[in-house]
This record gives C-alpha cells, sequence and structure tokens, in this order.
C-alpha cells in the first residue's frame, strides 16, 4: 500500500480537478495565447499609414493635388466642401486642405494623426512651392524588440493571469467548496488545516510557473519577445504575485457563503486593477494626483516589476519598493483572511 | 457497558432575528457496539445534535462527551476515532472514487486501503469513474465509505438514505448493518420511520431540539399499548365536514329518510375490547389495538349496531410513525 503525504495527495487532487476542468485549461492556458496573437497582430509594429487628406474640390485644388503624391505618403480625396466636413468629422480623413489665396487647414489638434498629417502636408506643400531647406540630414531607422507592443503586452498579460487565477483558483473554489459541503466534510477528517490551505497554494504556484512558461516561451517563439531578466528574478516575482493573489482570494472567500457574492467581491477587487494597473497600456497615463494610488495597487506593483524584469532586465534589489508593495498586500491579506475564515 | 456518546442538556441557539432554538435541552447516552437512531422530523434539530458531537459546531450549552473524551481536550485524537458523513456533501466531481477515498485515507493515522473500502461499499467497479458519473446510491456509498476509510470506532451518518431510491436504500442498510454486526457503534439520523425501524439497536425520537422518546424500535411500538394498527373508514363520516357523503353512499338506499347515524366518535371507540388508542385522520379512524382477532369482530358487531357501514377496513403492525404520530399528532414526514 503506498501512503503518501496527505499534503502531497491534496496538490496531486487538487492539479488533477484542475487538469479535468476544460474551461480551466481554456481560461489558464489558451485565452491569454489567444489575447496575445489578436492584441499582438491588431497593434503590430509597422510603418505609418499613409496620410488620408481631403482637399476641398475648388478652383485652386490643382496644385495642391500635384503636391500630395502617393510617392509622398499621401492619399488624396479630392471632395466637395460639406462632403470634405463630414469626413473629417467621421474620421476618414485626417486633415481638409482648402485651396484659395491661403489655404487653409482644417483638422482636430487633439488627433495624433491629424497633427501628423498637417506637418506632412505642410512640408510637401512648401516644398513644392520652392521652400529649401538649409540644413541637410541623414536617417537611421532603428527598430527594436522591447519597444513593441507586444513585449508591453506579454508581461501584462502574465500578471493579469496571476491575478484572476488566484482569485478564481482560490477564492472562488473555497466559496464552492464551502456550499457544497466539502469544506465542512474536510475538516470533520483530522486533515491539517495547514496542508489544505498550502496544498491550494502550491497548485496555484505550479499553475503560475506553467503559465509563466507558455507565454515567454510563446512571445520568444512566435513574436520574438527579447527576455533580458533572469529567469529566476522573473519566476520569483511571479510566484510572489501568486501568493498576494490567494491572499485576496482567500479574503474574498473567507466568509462569503454564496457563490454569487463571491463572484460580485471577486469583480470588484479585479475590475479597478484591470484598468489602472497596466495590463494594456502604461498605468503612467493616469493623472498624476492618483498615480500613487494606482501604483499601491497590487497588480501595479507586479506588472511594473515583470515588466522591468523581463524588459530591461531589472534584477531584485532595484524593485524593492514594488515587492514590499506586493509583500504588504500579500500578508495583510493572509493574516485577516485566516483570523476571519470561516470553516463550516 | 462502554460509554460512546454521552449528551446532558445540549442546547444550541443560532444567531438571527428572531434567534433559533435549534436544540433545547437534548439528553443522550449511544453505547458501545450499538447502531442508534435520532428519528425526528426534518428541522427537529437532529443534524445540529449530530454536527455538535462530531465537533464541527459548538453547542451554545450542555455537556457532550465522545469516546470519553470532550472535543475542547482532544480534538485530534478525537478526529482520528471517529467517521463522519454528513448530509448531502458533494465530493469532489472530477476525481475519481478510487482519488477520493486515498485521500481521505490519508488523513487518518491509520487509514485503511482504498481497495478494502470499496470492497465493502461495492464500488469496487467504479474504481476509475468520476463521482460526477456516480448515481445518488454510488454518491451516499462513497461518502459513507469516506467515512469508514479512517477505520473509526464511532461512525456519525446523517440521513444516509435521504432522497434515494429504495434498491439503493437497501443496499446501504445492508452496509450499515454489517458495520453492526463487526461492533462498530453508529449513530445515524433519519426521517424515515422503517430504517430506523430495521437498522437501529435503539432510537431517540426527536422533536422541537428535545429527545421525546427513547427506547429499542419495539419498546417504543410496545409502548402504544397495542401492537397492530386497525384503519377503517364508515360511509357518511369519511367525508365528515365537506358534506359529501353521496360519494361514499354505495350501501345505503337512496331516498330513504332513514336516520343518518350520527358522526362516529372515535374516543367512543377505546371501550371496544382489545383497543388501545383510537384518533380520526384525514377521513379514516386509526385503532391501536393488542389482538386484531378480537377487536375486529367486536367493531363490526358495534358499528352494526349504531347502523354505520363500513367502507373501508385495513390492519398492519405499528410502526414507529404511529409512535411519532401517538406523541406528537403529526406525522414525520409533515413538515
Amino acid at each position: 500500500m503506498s501512503r503518501r503525504h496527505p499534503f502531497l495527495l491534496l496538490v496531486l487532487a487538487r492539479m488533477r480537478e484542475l487538469m479535468r476542468e476544460p474551461e480551466v485549461v481554456f481560461w489558464v492556458f489558451i485565452f491569454p495565447i489567444l489575447l496575445a496573437v489578436g492584441l499582438g497582430i491588431a497593434f503590430r509594429n509597422k510603418p505609418p499609414d499613409e496620410i488620408v487628406v481631403g482637399v476641398v474640390d475648388t478652383a485652386g485644388s490643382g496644385p495642391i493635388l500635384a503636391a500630395l503624391t502617393p510617392a509622398g505618403g499621401f492619399a488624396v480625396e479630392a471632395v466637395s466642401a460639406p462632403e470634405a466636413a463630414k469626413r473629417l468629422r467621421l474620421g476618414k480623413v485626417s486633415l481638409v486642405v482648402v485651396p484659395g489665396a491661403r489655404y487653409e487647414y482644417r483638422y482636430d489638434p487633439t488627433r495624433p494623426d491629424s497633427v501628423l498629417a498637417r506637418q506632412k502636408v505642410h512640408d510637401a506643400l512648401q516644398r513644392a512651392a520652392g521652400r529649401a531647406d538649409p540644413i541637410e540630414v541623414t536617417e537611421t531607422l532603428i527598430t527594436e524588440p522591447g519597444a513593441r507592443y507586444i513585449d508591453f503586452l506579454i508581461p501584462g498579460l502574465l500578471g493579469m493571469n496571476i491575478m484572476s487565477g488566484g482569485m478564481w483558483g482560490v477564492g472562488f473554489l473555497l466559496v464552492d467548496m464551502r456550499t457544497r459541503k466539502l469544506l465542512k466534510r474536510l475538516i470533520a477528517t483530522p486533515m491539517r488545516r495547514s496542508d489544505f490551505l498550502g496544498a491550494i497554494m502550491t497548485s496555484r504556484i505550479l499553475l503560475v510557473l506553467a503559465e509563466m512558461v507558455l507565454l515567454l516561451v510563446f512571445g520568444r517563439v512566435i513574436f520574438h519577445l527579447v527576455i533580458q531578466g533572469s529567469l529566476w528574478t522573473i519566476t520569483l516575482l511571479a510566484i510572489l504575485g501568486a501568493f498576494v493573489f490567494a491572499g485576496l482570494g482567500l479574503l474574498v472567500a473567507s466568509r462569503t457563503a454564496r457563490i454569487e457574492t463571491a463572484s460580485g467581491l471577486m469583480n470588484l477587487v479585479m475590475l479597478p486593477m484591470f484598468v489602472f494597473s497596466g495590463i494594456f497600456f502604461s498605468s503612467d497615463r493616469f493623472p498624476a494626483a492618483v498615480r500613487p494610488f494606482v501604483k499601491a495597487l497590487p497588480l501595479t506593483a507586479l506588472n511594473d516589476a515583470l515588466r522591468a524584469a523581463i524588459l530591461e532586465g531589472a534584477d531584485l534589489p532595484s524593485q524593492i519598493g514594488r515587492i514590499l508593495v506586493m509583500l504588504a498586500w500579500g500578508v495583510l491579506a493572509f493574516v485577516v483572511a485566516l483570523r476571519i475564515f470561516r470553516w463550516n | 457497558m462502554d460509554i460512546a456518546i454521552r449528551c446532558r442538556d445540549l442546547r444550541k441557539v443560532y444567531d438571527g432575528k428572531p434567534p433559533v432554538e435549534a436544540v433545547r435541552g437534548l439528553d443522550l447516552e449511544v453505547r458501545s457496539g450499538e447502531c442508534f437512531g435520532l428519528l425526528g422530523p426534518n428541522g427537529a434539530g437532529k443534524t445540529t445534535t449530530v454536527e455538535i458531537l462530531e465537533g464541527i459546531l459548538d453547542p451554545t450549552g450542555g455537556e457532550v462527551e465522545v469516546l470519553g473524551l470532550r472535543w475542547s481536550g482532544d480534538h485530534a485524537g478525537l478526529r482520528e476515532r471517529i467517521g463522519v458523513s454528513l448530509q448531502e456533501t458533494r465530493l469532489s466531481e472530477k476525481l475519481t472514487v478510487e482519488e477520493t477515498l486515498e485521500l481521505f485515507g490519508s488523513f487518518y493515522r491509520k487509514g485503511r486501503p482504498a481497495a478494502a473500502v470499496m470492497e465493502e461499499v461495492g464500488l469496487t467497479e467504479k474504481r476509475r469513474a468520476w463521482v460526477m458519473k456516480l448515481s445518488g446510491g454510488q454518491r451516499q456509498r462513497l461518502a459513507v465509505a469516506c467515512a469508514l476509510v479512517g477505520d473509526p470506532d464511532l461512525l456519525f451518518l446523517d440521513e444516509p438514505t435521504t432522497g434515494l431510491d429504495p434498491q439503493s436504500r437497501r443496499s446501504l442498510w445492508d452496509i450499515i448493518r454489517d458495520l453492526r454486526r463487526r461492533g462498530r457503534t453508529t449513530l445515524l439520523t433519519t426521517h424515515y420511520m422503517d430504517e430506523a425501524e430495521r437498522l437501529c439497536d435503539r432510537v431517540a425520537v426527536v422533536d422541537h431540539g428535545k429527545v421525546i422518546a427513547l427506547g429499542t424500535p419495539a419498546e417504543l411500538i410496545a409502548s402504544l399499548r397495542g401492537e397492530h394498527v386497525v384503519e377503517f373508514a364508515v360511509n357518511g363520516d369519511a367525508g365528515a365536514g365537506a358534506g359529501a357523503p353521496g360519494d361514499s353512499g354505495g350501501g345505503s338506499i337512496a331516498g330513504a329518510p332513514a336516520a343518518t347515524p350520527a358522526p362516529l366518535d372515535p374516543q367512543s371507540l377505546l371501550g371496544v375490547s382489545s383497543v388501545k388508542s383510537a384518533r380520526a385522520e384525514s377521513g379514516s379512524i386509526l385503532l391501536t389495538v393488542d389482538e386484531p382477532h378480537v377487536a375486529i369482530p367486536a367493531l363490526l358487531e358495534r358499528l352494526g349496531r349504531e347502523g354505520h357501514s363500513l367502507s373501508r377496513l385495513t390492519t398492519r403492525h405499528a410502526s414507529l410513525e404511529d409512535v411519532f404520530v401517538a406523541l406528537t399528532g403529526r406525522h414525520l414526514r409533515d413538515e
């Protein structure tokens, strides 16, 4: 008879349950890859699109049309004045040029493409009219991995998965076990509660590590992601993240008796971090006034730390601030959760 | 004789508005080696009592001693020695029977091999089946197996057969009888009187959080002072109050303005020889009697004399259900 330690059997049971659940396999392994592929394609780095310019079709439009050639990167539409206004409003053209004694540029200064179009069109028109540039320049073009959107995205996806995996994989799991009276059944055995919680933590960490390897290998192979930092640093950060969000999951589950309440609470916890913590875009975009709060969120700390490690090769000591933020959340969540946790 | 469970003046009040008094001064003594039943309707406080005895709930008041120990004293040691099957536990759906039993077995210092327990509850064929693929009866047998895998000195089974089909119930009864034969102490709760009658050495009838009767099933039935039940209905009385005597008037002569006999008062039948108790219930009259062969002729003679005509008459052995009704005026399954 092979007698094994209850802790090992609990981990084994947890991993078996996870792997036998098609939804889990999808959300944990396939979803982040799909997201990376989708967003990686949508936001792939490519030469700027041609600049679409509307020219109001009246007397005097001839020289303008001649100056804005396709070779210069322009796509020109000669349209009536009302049509031009409409196309500008709908964003079909970046800029409208109205011919006349003095050319008029119509554009929205808050649209980056319009601002760019205004510069390019202005240059092209002035040069065509005979302007000479007094300084000669040469241009060296550099496109480096590490600065692309997909490079930004992959650490963010890893952080996001560590968060939702921890919340669902611990919080939802425990509430589900409570509603099924399985928690009660387990504490009616001599099972050590530390074995039980430790096994859940361990299975979370194993899953996070599998996700991490998958995402990094995928990013490396498909998108030529360059991993600057040491794998040890990245691994330790991922484990720390798993610990923090397992703690928050445990806290959400500590007294909740209904699945619906648990889902609501988890969304309440996760939604702000989905928005603020820099998964899909940098959290630096938020105004300076709210940035301290954003930086204090555990997922912001995790995402920033993973990004610094993966993209910039930062080591652990240089990220001590972020690590302390995460530790504070994790320890606080565990201490409170274990104090108020309801087993029956 | 060893006492496996002893509790005195057990009380449990659940907080709430208003607070719910689930157990109100319950005394119990379960002897080693017996199969003891807590019989009562839903909401009687059976499960609360059992969960306190199992050390899952804390009592509001009273004393509990299990296997001579107290939960506050030797919690871990006591856990090793009891086996528990809760009411309606849903075990992990995606583990196999064998994996589930190995897991539960690993929690106990003297855990038994999964194979032996599966054999005992007849799940060997299902050892590789996921729990979600099991029928209700198989799940319940697995729940009992999880309670047995720690080789317990004392077994708690909370409503082990509720919601099962008759065949599954019988196969669980066989398992429980088998445990009894091997000298295990079992405390089971049920609201099925036939289950208590067949399985239990002694039964405590519980109602509103108290034990209202205690004894062997035979003693409890004997307390009715009549071990047979005669149930009958007379024409006219069957629909008493509903005013529809025509429905059951098969034997009476229509149109005859003959005097309708006065409605039959059950208490007036206590004088019939061998009748020990009488009560009316949904259009019938139930008598408990010592000797049906004496009581029935006397009853027929009496009914004939008073002009009642019989529309139905059956006899059966008295059951614990009759005991419960006699004690409370209600049926076990009313609530």
